[in-house]
């Protein structure tokens, strides 16, 4: 007895094209999502929360952002310093902020620091910017009840 | 004249493998660097040296409030005015759960306080309206002062947020002896 083969000679053709459209999609949610910069985010860095926390409806004029963790480390971009020594990284800026037209009183000091970080060494911070001509300082939290 | 199609009764097939191929990278490479981050938001203070918050011709007297800290870094006291004290105290065999809890009710003491000082009213410019100055000792842990401040600028209601206390500054830090 013999069997015939209906499909012996022919290859499967699969539709792609859901496939495909599904891909694309996935492709596009990650693109618009992702979030390359990384100057205002640090990993060691765990943000108190709070309730009135809102994004900035306006981008903040000539911000510097200063990274405190709970160890009194300081992280300014790449640089790595404490409390005692950010003078110089803090004159760097005012350099730049000079050679922009602008002074320190124009900058924000973004102060993004753990809530478990001792509350006068956000203190001291804040005087040391402000015996270098800075005024405005921006406190940086998390959203409650977000990730 | 008629010029001869060669491939007329042909269809026309793409090879889709590279593209697919390439389709799946880009897919890997943006979920492998797919990082999900909170919703921020912040807090303006503004504080020249020597200074108060705000406008210099507002010479109102700040509103003083005073965080202690205990050895650990928990907030052990919260005194207004130097005078008028929201701590509630712990009960016997706290849990965790219980401290937020009545961490919780600290803050809503001083809220209350802001509330019936401004009436629930936001200042008609950042510049005006009352000024709180936070006092806190050295150790204390900075998620404290964000819930200190928390209470003092405003309060939401829903997605409504009623803004009180606009001045804000510090005192001077209280060094360990």
């Amino acid at each position: 007895m013999k069997f015939q083969q209906k499909f012996s000679a022919k290859a499967a053709d699969g539709d792609m094209t859901a496939m495909i459209d599904m891909v694309f999609q996935l492709i596009i949610f990650f693109m618009v999502l992702i979030n390359f910069s990384q100057d205002d985010q640090n990993d060691k860095i765990k943000l108190p929360s709070s309730e009135l926390a809102k994004p900035a409806e306006a981008p903040l004029k000539f911000p510097i952002v200063i990274h405190l963790d709970s160890n009194s480390t300081i992280y300014m971009g790449s640089n790595v310093a404490t409390v005692e020594s950010v003078g110089p990284l803090l004159r760097t800026e005012i350099d730049v902020l000079k050679s922009r037209g602008e002074s320190a009183k124009e900058a924000n000091i973004v102060i993004r620091s753990s809530f478990d970080t001792q509350g006068g060494l956000v203190q001291d911070l804040i005087k040391k910017c402000q015996e270098l001509g800075f005024e405005q300082f921006v406190l940086r939290v998390k959203e409650e009840n977000s990730i | 004249m008629k010029f001869s199609t060669r491939r007329s009764g042909e269809k026309a097939e793409l090879q889709l493998t590279s593209m697919i191929d390439v389709i799946f990278l880009l897919l890997i490479f943006f979920v492998m660097t797919f990082k999900i981050v909170a919703q921020e938001g912040d807090f303006n203070i503004r504080m020249p040296l020597g200074g108060g918050a705000g406008s210099s011709e507002n010479t109102n007297v700040p509103i003083k409030v005073r965080l202690r800290a205990n050895s650990a870094g928990d907030l052990s006291d919260l005194i207004v005015n130097d005078n008028l004290s929201f701590m509630v105290q712990p009960a016997a065999g706290e849990d965790l759960e219980a401290k937020f809890a009545r961490e919780k009710q600290v803050f809503a003491g001083l809220r209350g306080f802001i509330l019936k000082l401004t009436n629930g009213v936001a200042p008609p410019s950042p510049d005006e309206g009352p000024e709180v100055e936070i006092d806190l000792d050295y150790g204390l842990r900075y998620g404290y002062v964000i819930q200190a401040i928390t209470s003092v600028t405003g309060q939401r209601q829903g997605d409504e947020v009623t803004r009180l206390v606009e001045r804000i500054k510090f005192a001077p830090p209280r060094k360990p002896q």
